[in-house]
C-alpha cells in the first residue's frame, strides 16, 4: 500500500489558554517565541495509522505540508517515527489560502506524486478545527472518503474502516483509492527512534511551489478565498471563581458540600 | 447568476424522529428566515421518515422536503452528498444549514466543495447582516481559545454547520401548518463506493451524558481507572453521568465516548464538576453551557479556575471524600 499523509504545522494547541495571543488587525495567532509549532495532534495519528498499514502490508508512506515559516526539525517528524518521502509546497502564493484552496494545492500535488492507495488526513486541524481538507481532496480527486477514522485494516484488498459516530462506530468497506481523515481514537503515535531522527536527518524533503504544480492562481491565495474574516478575537471570560475557605484539603472538601448546598445546588 | 433564496436546513432522522439538534437548526433557521422575510425549508433524507416531516412543521419550518429511499438508510458520503447537491441545485437556497455531528461534519465539507461554495463549521452564532443580507457567522478556532467572524460573499448557498446546542430550538407549535414535498432520490447504487457493514453501538449504563444535569468531569490528574469509580460514586450521589478529558480516554481509563470537549460532547448541565483537568479550550468548549462549574484541582493557576464559579484547590483524593461524606450527609438530613 502506497499512502500519503497530509500533515500541517500549527501553534502548538496544548499552550495554556491565559499564553494565547492574536493580532486583531491582521486577524492571526501570534506565534509563542518560546514555544516551537508542532504536527498538528490528529496529523500524527494519521501518520501513526500510514505506519501500523506499512507494518503489516509493506509499502512507501509519503507526507506531504503545506505552509510556511516551516520548522524543519517538525515537518521532519514523521519521517523519524518511520514515514519515507516529505514533499513541502512553499510559496507566497499560497499566503492566505482557504481550506479550498489548501484542498486544490494538496490534490494536485498528491496527482503529480502519482501512485498512492490511499491519502490520510487528519480529521481536523488544530488551529482552525475545520475538517474541511480531506474531504475537499477526495472530492477534486474524484475519490470515495471516510471520516473520522478509529481504526484501519486491510482485508482482501479492500480498506476496512472503523468510522467514528457519537455512541460507537460504524464499520465501513472502501476500496483503494479513498481518503481517510483519522481521530485520536486510533491510539497514540508512536515516538522517533533514535535511528529513525538520524536517517530522517539525512533525507531532503522535495519543494514544489505554485509554478511546479501548474495551478492556477486565481484559485490560491487570500483573494480565492471563499470566505472573508470579518474579525478574529479572544473571548472576555470574566474571572469570579469563589475559591471554598479551609486550611486543610478535608476541609475544602466539606466546605464545597456546603457551599453546593448554600447556592442550592445540592 | 441565478435567484438563490431561502434558509434550507438539513434534518437528521433516526428511528422516524428528528434528532434533538435538527431542532436546533430549526430555530436558527426560522429566525434567519424572518429576518429575511423569506420561506425555512427543511430537508429531511433517510429510509421510513413518518412522522418527522410533521415535526419539522410544527417546530418552524415552512415547507419540508422528504427525500425517503431505502438506500438512504444508512449515511453514506457518496449518496448523501448526491442528494443534497441535485436538492441545493433545485431549490437554490440562499443558505443551508447543518447540524456538526456524524453526518453534518462529514456531509458539509463535501456539499460545498461539489457545489463550489463556502462552508463555515461548528457555528454558534449566525444572524443576518441588516445592510449586505448576508449570514454571519460565529465560528470558535484555536480549540475555542478565539473566535472568528466570517461571511461568504461571493458564492451559493452560504453553508454553515451548527454546534450541538449551540442554539435553542422554538417552542413546538402544532397549530403550525405547512407543506411536505416528496423529491425522488434517483440514485444509483453503483455510485456509492462505500458498504456500511455493521454499526457498534456503546452500551450506556445510567444517565447519558448529554442529558445529564450533572456532569462530573475527570481529567488526566485522576491518574488511573480507580479514581473513576470514586467520580462514579460523586455522579451516582448528585444523580448525574462521568465524563472525562481526552488523556484518560486515550488512556483507556474509561470509554471513548465519555470524551467531553470540541471533539468529543457537548454537554449543557446545570452543574458540572472538573476534577484533575487542566481546563484546556478543547475541553471548556464542550462545557460552555453549564450553568454552574464547579473545579478540584491542585493547581490554583489551572485555567479551570478561569471558568468556574466554584473551586477548591487541593489534591483531588483529600478533597472528594470528605466532600462525597458532606454530600451524603446534607442530602439525607
Ligand atoms: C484539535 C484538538 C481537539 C481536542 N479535543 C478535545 C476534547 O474534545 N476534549 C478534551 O478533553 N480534550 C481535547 N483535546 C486535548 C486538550 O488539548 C488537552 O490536552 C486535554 O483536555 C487535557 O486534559 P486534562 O485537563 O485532563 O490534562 P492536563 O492538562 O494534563 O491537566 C491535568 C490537571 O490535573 C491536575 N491534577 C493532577 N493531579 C491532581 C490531583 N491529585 N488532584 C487534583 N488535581 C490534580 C493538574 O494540576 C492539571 O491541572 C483536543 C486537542 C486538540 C489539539
Ligand atoms: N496546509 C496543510 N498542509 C498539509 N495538510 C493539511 C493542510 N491543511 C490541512 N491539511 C490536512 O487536512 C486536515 C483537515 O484540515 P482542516 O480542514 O484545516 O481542519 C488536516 O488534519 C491535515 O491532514
Amino acid at each position: 500500500m502506497n499512502i500519503i499523509v497530509c500533515v500541517k504545522q500549527v501553534l502548538d494547541p496544548e499552550l495554556p489558554p491565559s499564553a494565547f495571543k492574536i493580532d486583531p488587525e491582521a486577524k492571526k495567532a501570534i506565534a509563542p517565541r518560546d514555544r516551537a509549532p508542532v504536527i498538528s495532534p490528529f496529523d500524527e495519528n494519521a501518520v501513526e495509522a500510514a505506519l501500523r498499514i506499512k507494518d503489516a502490508h509493506g509499502g512507501t508512506i509519503t507526507t506531504l505540508c503545506l505552509g510556511r515559516d516551516l520548522d524543519m526539525a517538525v515537518v521532519k517528524k514523521p519521517l523519524s517515527m518511520g514515514a519515507d518521502e516529505l514533499v513541502l509546497l512553499q510559496d507566497d502564493a499560497f499566503e492566505g489560502s482557504d481550506s479550498f484552496a489548501t484542498a486544490y494545492a494538496l490534490a494536485t500535488a498528491i496527482k503529480k506524486i502519482g501512485e498512492f492507495d490511499l491519502i490520510f488526513c487528519g480529521r481536523q486541524s488544530a488551529d482552525w478545527d475545520a475538517g474541511q481538507v480531506g474531504s475537499g481532496i477526495a472530492e477534486l480527486l474524484g475519490i470515495p472518503s471516510v471520516t473520522p477514522a478509529q481504526k484501519i485494516e486491510i482485508k482482501d484488498g479492500k480498506v476496512v474502516v472503523e468510522r467514528v459516530v457519537a455512541d460507537g462506530y460504524e464499520i465501513v468497506e472502501v476500496s483503494p483509492p479513498a481518503l481517510i481523515t483519522v481521530s485520536n481514537e486510533l491510539g497514540e503515535p508512536r515516538y522517533p527512534t533514535m535511528k529513525g531522527i538520524m536517517v530522517a536527518k539525512k533525507k531532503t524533503a522535495t519543494v514544489w511551489t505554485a509554478q511546479d504544480l501548474g495551478l492556477d492562481r486565481s484559485m490560491i491565495g487570500a483573494s480565492a478565498a471563499k470566505s472573508k474574516m470579518l474579525k478574529l478575537f479572544i473571548p472576555v471570560r470574566e474571572a469570579r471563581c469563589e475559591f471554598v475557605a479551609g486550611e486543610t484539603a478535608e476541609e475544602f472538601g466539606a466546605n464545597l458540600a456546603l457551599k453546593l448546598r448554600e447556592a442550592k445546588l445540592l | 447568476m441565478a435567484e438563490y433564496k431561502g434558509v434550507l436546513i438539513c434534518g437528521e432522522v433516526t428511528e422516524g424522529r428528528l434528532e434533538s439538534f435538527s431542532l436546533e437548526l430549526l430555530g436558527i433557521g426560522r429566525k434567519l428566515a424572518d429576518d429575511l422575510g423569506q420561506e425555512l425549508g427543511a430537508v429531511l433524507l433517510g429510509s421510513g421518515i413518518g412522522d418527522a416531516a410533521k415535526e419539522a412543521i410544527l417546530f418552524g419550518a415552512d415547507k419540508v422536503y422528504v427525500v425517503d429511499d431505502p438506500l438512504l438508510k444508512d449515511y453514506q458520503t457518496d449518496s448523501y452528498t448526491a442528494v443534497m447537491e441535485k436538492v441545493c441545485k433545485q431549490l437554490l437556497p440562499d443558505i443551508l444549514l447543518l447540524g456538526q455531528g456524524a453526518i453534518g461534519r462529514d456531509l458539509a465539507p463535501r456539499l460545498a466543495f461539489r457545489l463550489g461554495t463556502g462552508v463555515t463549521m461548528d457555528c454558534i452564532e449566525l444572524a443576518i447582516d441588516p445592510e449586505t443580507k448576508l449570514m454571519v457567522q460565529t465560528k470558535p478556532v484555536y480549540g475555542g481559545n478565539a473566535l472568528a467572524v466570517l461571511v461568504c460573499e461571493q458564492t451559493k448557498p452560504q453553508i454553515a454547520t451548527i454546534r450541538v446546542k449551540a442554539m435553542a430550538p422554538l417552542e413546538r407549535d402544532d397549530s403550525r401548518t405547512g407543506e411536505i414535498i416528496s423529491i425522488p432520490a434517483e440514485l444509483d447504487p453503483a455510485a456509492m463506493r462505500t458498504k456500511v457493514l455493521d454499526k457498534v453501538k456503546e452500551e450506556v449504563v445510567g444517565i447519558k451524558l448529554e442529558d445529564a444535569r450533572v456532569v462530573v468531569c475527570g481529567g488526566r490528574g485522576i491518574g488511573g481507572p480507580e479514581g473513576f469509580s470514586q467520580l462514579e460514586e460523586v455522579a451516582k450521589l448528585l444523580g448525574g453521568a462521568v465524563g472525562a478529558t481526552r488523556p484518560p480516554c486515550d488512556s483507556g481509563w474509561v470509554a471513548a465516548h465519555l470524551q467531553v470537549g470540541l471533539t468529543g460532547k457537548i454537554v449543557t448541565p446545570d452543574v458540572y464538576v472538573g476534577i484533575g483537568l487542566s481546563g484546556s479550550s478543547q475541553h471548556i468548549a464542550g462545557i460552555s453551557g453549564a450553568k454552574n462549574i464547579i473545579a478540584i484541582n491542585k493547581d490554583p493557576e489551572a485555567n479551570i479556575f478561569r471558568v468556574a464559579h466554584y473551586g477548591a484547590v487541593g489534591d483531588y483524593k483529600k478533597v472528594l471524600p470528605t466532600f462525597i461524606q458532606k454530600c451524603t450527609e446534607l442530602l439525607s438530613g
